[in-house]
């Protein structure tokens, strides 16, 4: 459970977030949709609390990610933008390693390990050095990093980037899976089909702001549109841009 | 503590599989630094040693003039050939160099001696050229020498004793060990050891803030719940590591460096036995942390691991300034310049190679004192690496 009340984040002269507020249920998917610039990343990184909001705050399973970030960090898998690898160590040994930074427990974490390398399908690369990934393997192994300690809430900023159509039908499917499981995945996108084909909820944001927070049928409604392309267009004018 | 163990040994086995920090641990450091003294040592040694040795060619203009004088020439290990036809010749010869020193006897050589009047040898040479000041010098003790004997034959020949003419004896007595001589010459050493310890943890202070962040892999990093300083500490450890094997391979390669220089027929003994490399490595140790933490603290203020390596090349050449000042004034050691890093690892080892004894309060401000300004170092990177800027 993710929830995020009225944030505001400005760099400088730049207002990236102007009072963002959305809240991520277990067991659902939720998009956060918006063009380039919208303010997707600067919302993400503040739940995983790489940045301090002005003002606003944000809960991770009732946790405080400003007054509690570490215990708000334990409770949350993260996929930051162009995650990267290091290249000197196998897949595996890059899975381990953050396993080991998790903090568990020394006795099961091989086992753990081979467990996320099965369920997303790394074995076949699992013990070569990473340096020679495509971006599909690269993305696969940071995501299984950052699912191997079973995070009950799942962040994921631009996961589909660069991937091509298989890895990216692959990426969806972990996604449905880790809903099936009843968690709370929250990820970011600018791409109208795929957040369409995988989120119950959608929260379209522009200009920093929200400007629709609904489900893709509900969407649809307020709209007025059948497409929703057509839909998060119509949306985004909605919002006044930033003085 | 663990995320640091953690930290730590993934540093290790990631670095000890990269190929650049390999070069610059295990090579570039530890061998660089001796085999470029032990090569420049070499030449300046050769150079002086032939100095009395070697026979010197010495172009003569006028050898019919001064039969007696080629022969005393002759007698003192300098071969006289001919010189250049004449005597504007031979300023020509020296101006570009065919030779360093050539000796011109004028006409009225014979007569003048004869007459008990000055007799004059011109010494044509180049003060500006270096092989040509060490020629000029023994051409001229040669003389020198040559004209000492004839006054003290006519001083004889008048029944003087010669010994009118040296009213004074002096005597120069030098109390230098060969140890002591030794320690001039490797004195420079200090620093060779200080920029070996550096390059080997440059490359993973480099890489705990501009190279993670360059990969990506500083994000992700950051999201984990761990806290940063414990993340901080394994990486500037690591990078101590690293640092001390860079080290330790340097003054052992040195140890054996020197077995192959001729520093005995110049009457220097190095004090560089094996008891020394370990003493010389615990002195040193210390400066690794400082040297990680400000090499990180330099890393983390840049954009690109290019950039870094820019900025660092300077922090490199830090610790020589210290060194530098000391050698030029001629500093006797103190306990307050033990509190200098870099400077008080510096005079340790001299004074360590001259085999005098250790002053255990010296050593114990120089390490407590490097270790402390390391620590604060290390908090100061901590502290950076709080901050939000720091993913750029």
């Amino acid at each position: 459970m993710i929830k995020v009340d009225d944030l505001h984040k400005s760099f400088g002269d730049v207002k990236a977030v102007r009072g963002v507020s959305f809240a991520a249920a277990d067991g659902r998917i939720t998009g956060l949709l918006g063009p380039n610039g919208a303010g997707k990343s600067t919302t993400l990184r503040v739940l995983y609390t790489v940045l301090k909001p002005d003002t606003g705050t944000a809960t991770i399973d009732g946790i405080d990610v400003l007054n509690d970030g570490l215990k708000a960090r334990g409770r949350i898998g993260t996929l930051p933008h162009g995650a990267g690898l290091y290249p000197h160590l196998s897949a595996r040994e890059n899975i381990t390693y953050y396993a080991r930074l998790y903090a568990m427990d020394p006795d099961t974490i091989d086992e753990s390990v081979q467990k996320i390398i099965d369920q997303l399908e790394i074995n076949d690369f699992a013990d070569r050095r990473s340096k020679g990934f495509s971006q599909g393997q690269r993305t696969k192994v940071a995501l299984a990093r950052s699912l191997v300690h079973g995070p009950q809430n799942i962040i994921l900023d631009e996961p589909s980037n660069g991937l091509d159509v298989m890895a990216t039908r692959a990426l969806r499917d972990v996604i449905r899976q880790l809903k099936a499981a009843g968690k709370c995945v929250l990820f970011s996108s600018h791409v109208m089909q795929e957040v369409a084909a995988l989120c119950d909820e959608i929260v379209i944001i522009a200009e920093g702001q929200v400007a629709l927070h609904d489900t893709p049928d509900g969407i649809r409604n307020v709209t007025s549109c059948d497409d929703l392309e057509d839909a998060f267009v119509k949306a985004i004018h909605t919002v006044e841009p930033a003085a | 503590m663990s995320t640091t163990r953690v930290v730590f040994f993934k540093e290790v086995i990631d670095n000890l599989r990269d190929r650049r920090t390999l070069m610059t641990t295990l090579l570039m450091g530890p061998l660089f630094g001796p085999i470029l003294f032990a090569f420049v040592i070499n030449l300046s040694l050769k150079q002086s040693l032939s100095d009395a040795s070697e026979a010197l060619d010495l172009p003569v203009i006028g050898q019919q003039h001064a039969p007696n004088l080629v022969t005393y020439l002759k007698s003192t290990n300098i071969n006289v050939v001919d010189g250049p036809a004449s005597r504007d010749a031979a300023l020509e010869a020296i101006l570009d160099g065919t030779h360093s020193v050539v000796v011109v006897i004028t006409e009225t050589f014979g007569e003048d001696l004869a007459a008990a009047v000055p007799a004059t040898i011109e010494v044509i040479t180049d003060r500006s050229n270096t092989q040509g000041r060490k020629d000029t010098r023994r051409a001229r003790g040669a003389l020198d020498a040559y004209n000492q004997q004839l006054a003290a034959m006519r001083l004889t020949l008048r029944g003087v004793s010669p010994n009118v003419m040296r009213p004074l004896n002096i005597d120069e007595v030098d109390v230098s060990t060969p140890s002591g001589r030794s320690a001039m010459l490797l004195g420079m050493l200090s620093y060779f050891f200080i920029f070996a310890l550096l390059m080997g943890g440059m490359n993973l202070a480099i890489d705990s803030t501009a190279g993670e962040r360059e990969r990506g892999s500083l994000e992700p990093l950051l999201c984990l719940p761990v806290k940063r300083d414990h993340l901080i500490f394994g990486k500037i450890f690591a990078a101590c590591l690293f640092m001390c094997i860079s080290l330790a391979l340097s003054l052992t390669t040195f140890h054996f460096t020197l077995k192959f220089l001729p520093l005995q027929e110049l009457g220097m003994t190095p004090n560089f036995g094996p008891d020394v490399v370990v003493i010389a490595f615990l002195l040193l140790a210390p400066f690794a942390l400082l040297g990680a933490a400000l090499m990180t603290l330099v890393a983390s203020f840049t954009k690109s691991y290019k950039e870094a390596q820019t900025w660092l090349s300077v922090v490199l050449l830090a610790p020589t300034m210290p060194i530098l000042v000391v050698s030029i004034l001629m500093v006797r050691p103190s306990t307050l310049l033990m509190f200098v890093p870099s400077l008080s690892q510096h005079l340790l080892l001299v004074g360590l190679i001259k085999n005098e004894p250790v002053n255990m309060l010296h050593v114990f401000v120089s390490v407590g004192g490097t270790l402390l300004l390391g620590i604060l170092f290390t908090w100061i990177c901590a502290r950076l690496y709080r901050r939000e800027g720091l993913l750029g």
